[in-house]
């Protein structure tokens, strides 16, 4: 009898040997959804939603997507499974029928060049997610890179017709469940009981990243018309948004929309000052007194002709502006050559160069055409990313222009220095003008988004532009640190310059979880950004 | 005997709750069952853990005791700002012992210990929410310790033992709390080294003031584990890695590490009492001077220099009762209870040893298969409260970054032995 004492002594200390907690947070109730219900919840949107990063889609990115992040966070409060459309590798970049795609680029990660300085460049290796090859399923992330407001209902967008033409946004054929369902039709197929509806961005940052090459829609309603880099007209981005929002929110779904950040704010825009030439780099600081010689005829016939505002001057002391091609100003083409052919002294200076005084009118035309639109940049101005890579190396196209028109290959190849002898293009650059057609487009939805999440109290409003403003201007603490939008080091933006971090996504997802919570009466607890990663290095 | 352990419990409902460090009280099936007392106690070659002295005055010319326990041991975590809740998944810790002990003549007697004082097995789940702290941890020691014990008089015995000890430990832990190689793998490093040889010595006295009574003394010296040149292993580390303050590139090649581990002192003294002839009653009282230690400081060869995690253990005490009662002329039962106080102060409770305060309770037996034989069975059911704590002094970005939350441990040892007599 007393053996059998023990026994339940001992039996009783096993079933204690589970350590669990008074008030555990995986007891049911713990955390509360309020009166919204998470069991079913689908994100539709863009890259953003996508959980694009380092300008590409990679695994290890899209792991830390925002709606990923959030549906681990909603799990703690009856929130379901959660499936991503993922990619194949951590590579990046598209196949398409096998064959390594310009749809798609390998990811950014920091590297260290050959001179031993750490930057940002493309990961070695090949990438293996072919676009042809569909994914079966359901999937609750249904966001696609690069997408537009009114692309999310548009049948047949992920038709492999499509992506071939590189008309449509290449990822969604990878996961659209027919060649002819629309975006919508696959977020509204299963029933979604919670939603994040986060779309517009493309509407007008295509045009912006490209520099303002597109051209702004304002008016045309047909988006038929439409190029890829274009702004979408407000009245078409306003129906296909309220349309969409809709049918998000028919079957009875609670959820959030966000307002769109201002595009010009991050990095892409605000990296490269608008003075990059550095007098100190032993390429350029001896070539100044050569350069301002030559730019010094050219700035005499821009007074002489009344435009003195466009003299091209560097310093040797301080960091100068580059020189930009500007559509908006009036074009001195002709005017130019005309001032230089009639100038008696302009033939010696042709000399000068180790010309023939003969090949003067050729020097002349070929300064007008080339300097007819052009300024130095200024404070005004936004150099996009891609640019640092470009001011100051040679224009290879002019060269070869150049040597045509009987140059020797060493002075081509001196006019041609992006940026300095040659003109940057109007795609490296958001001048004022491009600046202002990016704000007025973007306020507009922004106007739109709010008002529709004002008028329905199923969906709480997210401001991604105040998120974005907080970056910019002294950042968002966090327990070991500060998270701000400076390029590579503040932690915010992903080498792409235009999508977040991990650790960038981890902060979207908190503050959503802020609006559930207080929109919705829930209790979801948010997750520590210190956990998740910021800049990869190789 | 009822009345008794009421009594027990009574006197010490009003005291405090006590536990500690990586210290393993598993040192004997007959003792561990009455609390794990024995200072005073005089009964089998187990004694020659806890008091040499005593071992003069076992009856027989040779006594041998083997004994294991296996510990089964598991740590909750959970934190409700995050929503984290994680479970550590220990491996089996299966402390084990062996003595003997051998009387030369009346005043003469040897003995031979062999024991694992101290040692932890806490495994987490690779990459856990706490991981930059810990993912798991292997710390192992045996130690062997020859005996002399010196009969004075009848009433008086003094005893001292030498300690060998040898150990190995290994550790893993992730680097930081984000930074991983290109396709997301946790940086992390592990550090091994096995056969960590260290020396020590324990000593004893007992007093005999009358039959029935018995007073114990014994110290054990502190020993410090001391690795030179073990093996650090860098996981998941970038190539390019370098200091964003400075530029610089950061060396993290897999090297070498120093390091030392304390193994602190331990000061013992206690009573045992034999009443209504059949029932033996102890009471013992252990003083661990952890705060030998400070720091849990790693030497790295490479880029990532000296790492210092602070501990700031402090003394911590425990107080232990045992009762014996010879139930049949076979059978002998055992019960205890001991309040073990956690060394782990506020602010630093590190989960590598997630050791709040605990109340032990222990019962065991033993079976005599003739005069000479007997089996021992000992269980321990170590009982931990939920503890909100957390540690405050990991550095990311030269700034200090709580970890923490709630804990709850819970620990059972079922163990065996044998016992036999010449």
């Amino acid at each position: 009898m007393k053996n059998f004492k023990y026994i339940a002594i001992a039996a009783l200390g096993l079933v204690a040997c589970e350590p669990e907690l008074d008030n555990s947070v995986e007891d049911a109730g713990f955390y509360s959804s309020g009166d919204a219900n998470l069991s079913k919840f689908v994100s539709v949107g863009n890259s953003l939603t996508a959980g694009y990063a380092d300008g590409t889609l990679y695994v290890a990115g899209q792991n830390n997507s925002f709606p990923n992040i959030l549906a681990g966070q909603f799990a703690k409060a009856g929130g379901g499974i959660f499936k991503q459309p993922l990619v194949n590798d951590n590579v990046g970049g598209l196949l398409l029928n096998g064959t390594v795609s310009d749809l798609a680029s390998n990811r950014l990660i920091l590297d260290e060049s050959p001179l031993g300085i750490m930057g940002p460049a493309p990961i070695a290796g090949t990438p293996s997610t072919e676009i042809s090859n569909r994914l079966v399923g359901a999937f609750n992330n249904m966001g696609v890179p690069s997408v537009k407001s009114y692309e999310v209902a548009e049948s047949g967008l992920g038709a492999l017709s499509n992506v071939n033409t590189f008309t449509a946004p290449a990822y969604y054929s990878r996961f659209a469940s027919s060649d002819t369902s629309s975006i919508l039709d696959d977020a509204m197929a299963q029933a979604p009981t919670f939603f994040t509806f986060w779309i517009g961005s493309n509407d007008v940052l295509l045009y912006a990243l490209h520099g303002g090459d597109g051209v702004d829609q304002l008016g045309n309603t047909d988006t038929n018309t439409y190029g890829q880099e274009d702004i979408t007209d407000p009245t078409v981005f306003a129906d296909s948004y309220t349309a969409a929002l809709q049918t998000m929110t028919s079957g009875g779904a609670k959820g959030i929309v966000c307002n769109l950040p201002s595009v010009t704010d991050i990095p892409y825009f605000t990296t490269v000052p608008y003075a990059p030439l550095d007098p100190t780099n032993p390429d350029f600081g001896p070539q100044i007194p050569t350069l301002n010689g030559i730019f010094g005829q050219l700035n005499q016939v821009y007074a002489f002709l009344g435009f003195p505002e466009r003299s091209i001057v560097f310093s040797e002391t301080a960091p100068s502006a580059v020189v930009i091609k500007d559509e908006t100003l009036v074009d001195l083409s002709a005017q130019i050559t005309a001032v230089l052919n009639a100038n008696p002294g302009f033939p010696a200076f042709v000399q000068s160069f180790g010309l023939p005084a003969a090949a003067s009118p050729i020097v002349a035309n070929l300064l007008g055409t080339t300097y007819g639109q052009t300024r130095q940049t200024n404070a005004n101005d936004m150099l996009v990313l891609p640019s640092s890579g470009v001011i100051g190396t040679v224009n290879e196209t002019s060269v070869s222009n150049l040597m045509t028109l009987g140059l020797p290959e060493a002075l081509a190849i001196q006019f041609s220095a992006e940026g300095i002898t040659y003109p940057l293009e109007d795609k490296w650059v958001l001048i004022p003008m491009e600046q202002t057609l990016v704000a007025n487009a973007q306020s507009a939805y922004n106007t739109t988004i709010k008002s529709l999440a004002d008028a329905d109290d199923n969906v709480a409003f997210v401001d991604m532009q105040a998120f974005l403003n907080q970056l910019n201007n002294g950042g968002i603490s966090y327990d070991a640190g500060v998270v701000t939008s400076t390029y590579a080091s503040g932690g915010g933006f992903s080498l792409d310059g235009v999508h977040p971090t991990a650790r960038g996504y981890s902060l979207i997802a908190n503050i959503m979880i802020d609006e559930i919570n207080s929109s919705f009466n829930a209790t979801i607890p948010k997750v520590n950004p210190a956990y998740y990663p910021t800049v990869y290095i190789d | 005997m009822k009345k008794l352990l009421s009594f027990v419990l009574f006197f010490l409902a009003g005291s405090t709750l006590y536990a500690g460090g990586y210290r393993v009280s598993i040192q004997g099936q007959k003792q561990l069952a009455m609390g794990h007392t024995g200072v005073a106690v005089i009964s089998s070659a187990e004694s020659v853990f806890f008091n040499p002295a005593s071992i003069s005055f076992l009856d027989g010319k040779m006594n041998f005791s083997l004994g294991v326990s296996g510990i089964i041991g598991e740590t909750r975590f959970e934190n409700k700002t995050h929503g984290i809740a994680e479970n550590t998944d220990n491996p089996l810790g299966t402390p084990f012992n062996a003595y003997a002990t051998y009387k030369a003549n009346d005043w003469l007697s040897f003995g031979l210990a062999v024991y694992t004082p101290y040692g932890s097995s806490v495994e987490w789940e690779k990459d856990w929410a706490g991981s930059h702290l810990i993912n798991d941890i292997s710390l192992k020691a045996i130690f062997v310790q020859p005996t002399i014990a010196l009969k004075i008089s009848d009433n008086l015995s003094v005893g001292g033992g030498f300690i060998y000890a040898n150990g190995s430990v290994e550790f893993n832990k992730n680097l930081n709390r984000n930074l991983t190689d290109t396709d997301g793998n946790r940086a992390n490093v592990t550090v091994e080294e096995k056969g960590i040889s260290a020396y020590g010595y324990s000593l004893g006295v007992m007093i005999k003031p009358t039959e029935k009574l018995n007073l114990g003394f014994n110290y054990r010296s502190k020993i410090i584990m001391e690795v030179e040149g073990g093996d650090a292993d860098f996981q998941n580390i970038p190539d390019d890695l370098f200091d964003p303050s400075t530029g610089a590139q950061t060396n993290l090649a897999d090297g070498k590490f120093d390091a030392e581990l304390p193994m602190p002192a331990e000061i013992t003294v206690g009573l045992s009492y034999e009443f209504c002839e059949k029932f033996l009653f102890a009471f013992d009282y252990n003083f661990t001077q952890w705060s030998e230690y400070e720091a849990l400081t790693v030497v790295f060869d490479n880029d990532a220099g000296v790492s210092v995690s602070p501990r700031n253990y402090k003394d911590a005490e425990t107080i232990r009762f045992g009762l014996q009662y010879e139930a049949h002329k076979k059978v002998t039962v055992r019960t205890g209870i001991y309040f073990d106080e956690s060394p782990v102060q506020d602010g630093y409770f590190a989960p590598e040893t997630p050791r709040n305060d605990s109340v032990g309770y222990t019962a065991g037996l033993s079976y005599k298969i003739n005069d000479k034989l007997s089996i021992d069975a000992s269980f321990l059911y170590l009982h931990f409260e939920e503890i909100d704590n957390s540690y405050d002094h990991y550095q990311e970005n030269g700034q200090n970054v709580s970890f923490g939350g709630t804990f709850k441990s819970s620990v059972i040892a079922p163990g065996l032995g044998l016992s036999y007599k010449l």
